[in-house]
């Protein structure tokens, strides 16, 4: 029970991350229609970012950690999102009324494209850092022996991706960007006819997909302690899958789909085997869109002829 | 981009011209600002783990500055060419003359590219490294008009064809070197369980469409490589499976030994022999992948094929069975894959699941789409060019694949519907105008 209680705790964690990324895939399919492909590895520069600028910081004598974490979190939200965007103009953009399958090529490109210009520019081999949030508190002393704990990096994870959800959820439901969004989201022909500047709210829908994965990928950071240049294909396809598990279009369905996987992951590797655990992520992909094509939370598809 | 499609007035005089320079300036200052923040962190400062394996950084700010003038000087270039080509006009250019001669050459071209391939090895016979390098490409053409099958005539978008030539290759291996069949026996029968894998994986995936279908055939194609890295006691795991044997002239070895094919026809041994044999097994292969797509295109289940890719709804309207029909597409396809899998086998002697990443299954595809889905021929130049393109960055190592996602992207949003971009269904009526208006208009045409 201790032991099941603390790989709860574990792969809740591990869901935040997913689902930070899975609402960038969600909106972007929700809008424009495409899967980003490269979703997962704009989550991979934002980890690289988040390293750099925390090596930077540490390096001009700054010691306050909470004060190093919110500069950190902020220069890679920025520049990450300046990363969305940058993909979306160059990649996206001219091929918005193109057939079906060249966005989707572009993505995979632009992913090649990423990846391999982190590798470049930052090496091949695995970056790691010590810890930077260190303790944490022992929830329960088992009879065995087993101590449940809840270290504060996990702490830090689930606080930061609430916050940032509850301002998500206000920004798409209160503002008028958000209103935006959900016009160019419903029919984009009648949203640019009422004024609504449509590529502008599609960048925009970038920009903050891109900001949300360089938080996932910070989170990722100070909870693994390590970013490589690879990261990014597995952890896309992985909130790609609690996307789609969740309802892709819905934001509370990619979120609730990355806590479904994140568990689903930890659980596999805690109580079956480590080495697979990938393949059980995969597995239920499959299963949900055979048996459940419009996920948890999504609406159903109508075809129109 | 919309700025830039702004045509020019006829009369251009100097405000005008001032007015476009600050523009270009403008923008190219623009590009280099969003540049020198996206590189700032990336490429100005360099990251590595120092000798006690704590990290430790260096600043690279000259690239940096290179870099980032790089960008502010190529995008002057880009909207200066934008300006002075305007949006470009196409066919309408070319005199009927040119294009009739254009398109002579294009039934000619296929010809006249059999015949040099087939004279590839007598031609480069002395040249190791060009016969390799063939071998290659045909290889990929193999699996390019494989793949083309589901692509390019069903139209169902597969991420995951790794898979299939991965299930070929470790079919061919281990059959060889657990029960010691030969090629010739293990080639229909790595075929036949790839096409197996076909179905298996076509059946959950028959409600799936587009973007969806993509995903779960990356998921598919990721299991199967996770799956042959983990069981290590069957497939060795990384470490891959060696010693895969040779393949042989219908039980003749290629060797130096007594009853090799040298020996046996009284010739000097020479090791470019097996090259060159492997040469002519794929090019056969390729050969019988083709004809073989071309007679299905003909057959009703081609047809098929071709009228799933148009539209769905409507094919199931006119009473196509659609599952038979994307079944016998994904088989179909697997099937080729399995066959160049094995190939891929015997050629290299070793298999590793390293051989059979997503990027591999990328790259078959960029060749398909790149052809112009759906177009044999231009799958075959794709695979030239993108293999013979990959092979001239293999001197830069790491940024090899740096170059083939930025390749990637900038053929995509050049020529959305690949190089030869043709989409044409194979039925159609070849005298069209000799059916008079009246017949049109009684309804009979």
């Amino acid at each position: 029970m201790d032991y099941f209680a603390q790989q709860l705790i574990n792969g809740l964690v591990l869901g935040s991350i997913y689902g930070l990324i899975a609402i960038g895939y969600t909106m972007v399919y929700g809008i424009v229609g495409m899967i980003n492909f490269a979703h997962g590895d704009i989550f991979m520069i934002g980890g690289f970012i988040a390293l750099i600028s925390f090596l930077v910081l540490v390096s001009f004598g700054l010691t306050a950690v909470p004060v190093i974490l919110l500069i950190v979190l902020l220069v890679a939200m920025a520049i990450t999102a300046l990363y969305g965007w940058t993909v979306e103009r160059i990649a996206y953009r001219p091929l918005r009324h193109s057939f079906r399958l060249a966005p989707m090529l572009s993505a995979i490109g632009m992913s090649f494209v990423l990846s391999n210009f982190s590798q470049v520019a930052q090496g091949a081999r695995v970056k790691p850092v010590p810890p930077i949030i260190t303790g944490g508190y022992t929830l329960h002393k088992g009879a065995g022996g087993f101590v449940v704990q809840l270290s504060n990096v996990q702490i830090v994870v689930v606080i930061t991706t609430v916050v940032l959800l509850a301002l998500f959820t206000w920004l798409v439901a209160r503002t008028r960007l958000g209103r935006d969004m959900r016009a160019c989201e419903q029919d984009q022909t009648m949203a640019a006819l009422l004024g609504v500047d449509v590529d502008r709210t599609i960048s925009m829908t970038f920009v903050i997909g891109a900001a949300l994965a360089a938080v996932a990928g910070m989170m990722y950071l100070l909870y693994y302690g390590l970013v490589d240049f690879y990261m990014g294909f597995v952890a896309g396809i992985k909130a790609f899958t609690a996307a789609v598990l969740g309802g892709i279009g819905s934001l509370p369905g990619a979120m609730l789909g990355g806590l479904a996987i994140g568990l689903i992951e930890t659980l596999w590797s805690a109580y079956f085997s480590v080495e697979y655990k990938d393949v059980a992520a995969f597995s239920i992909l499959i299963v949900v869109l055979i048996f459940m094509p419009t996920g948890l939370l999504g609406r159903p598809e109508v075809e129109k002829v | 981009m919309s700025g830039g499609r702004v045509t020019a007035p006829t009369t251009d005089h100097k405000p005008a011209r001032a007015h476009r320079a600050a523009f270009i300036l403008k923008k190219a200052l623009l590009s280099a600002f969003v540049a020198l923040v996206l590189f700032s962190l990336m490429i100005g400062i360099r990251t590595e783990a120092g000798p006690t394996g704590q990290l430790i950084y260096w600043t690279r700010f000259s690239e940096l500055a290179s870099l980032v003038g790089a960008v502010f000087i190529g995008s002057i270039i880009v909207e200066l060419m934008r300006q002075w080509l305007g949006p470009a006009p196409t066919a309408n250019l070319i005199p009927p003359p040119v294009q009739n001669g254009l398109a002579l050459a294009g039934r000619l071209i296929a010809p006249a590219l059999l015949i040099f391939t087939l004279l590839v090895p007598v031609i480069f016979y002395q040249q190791r490294y060009i016969l390799d390098l063939a071998i290659l490409v045909l290889t990929y053409v193999m699996l390019g008009w494989g793949l083309n099958v589901v692509v390019g005539l069903a139209g169902l978008l597969d991420l995951g064809y790794v898979a299939f030539y991965a299930v070929g290759a470790y079919s061919y291996a281990l059959l060889a070197t657990t029960f010691g069949l030969s090629f010739w026996i293990c080639l229909p029968l790595a075929g036949i369980l790839a096409s197996l894998w076909g179905v298996m994986l076509g059946f959950p995936v028959l409600r799936l469409r587009g973007d969806y279908l993509a995903i779960v055939t990356l998921a598919f194609g990721e299991i199967i490589r996770l799956v042959i890295v983990n069981w290590q006691s069957l497939t060795g795991g990384p470490n891959g499976i060696s010693g895969i044997p040779r393949p042989t002239l219908f039980g003749i070895p290629l060797t130096p030994a007594d009853d090799g094919l040298a020996a046996r026809l009284g010739i000097e041994f020479d090791p470019t022999h097996r090259i060159v044999f492997l040469f002519y097994v794929i090019l056969a292969l390729a050969l019988i992948t083709n004809w073989v797509t071309i007679r299905l295109r003909r057959l009703p289940i081609g047809r098929a094929w071709e009228a799933l890719r148009e539209d769905e709804v409507a094919c199931r309207a006119l009473g196509i069975n659609t599952t038979t029909t994307k079944l016998t597409a994904f088989a179909t396809g697997a099937l080729f894959g399995g066959f160049a899998g094995a190939f891929f086998a015997t050629r290299q002697g070793f298999i590793s699941p390293e051989s059979f990443t997503f990027q591999e299954s990328a790259l078959v595809l960029a060749i398909v789409v790149l052809g112009g889905m759906g177009s044999q021929l231009g799958v075959a130049l794709a695979a030239l060019a993108l293999i013979g393109g990959f092979e001239l960055f293999r001197g830069l190592e790491q940024y090899r694949m740096l170059v083939f996602g930025i390749a990637m992207v900038l053929l995509m949003i050049w020529r959305p519907r690949g190089l030869i971009g043709h989409r044409a269904p194979t039925v159609y009526l070849k005298r069209a105008e000799a059916i008079s208006s009246d017949l049109v208009k009684e309804g009979h045409g």
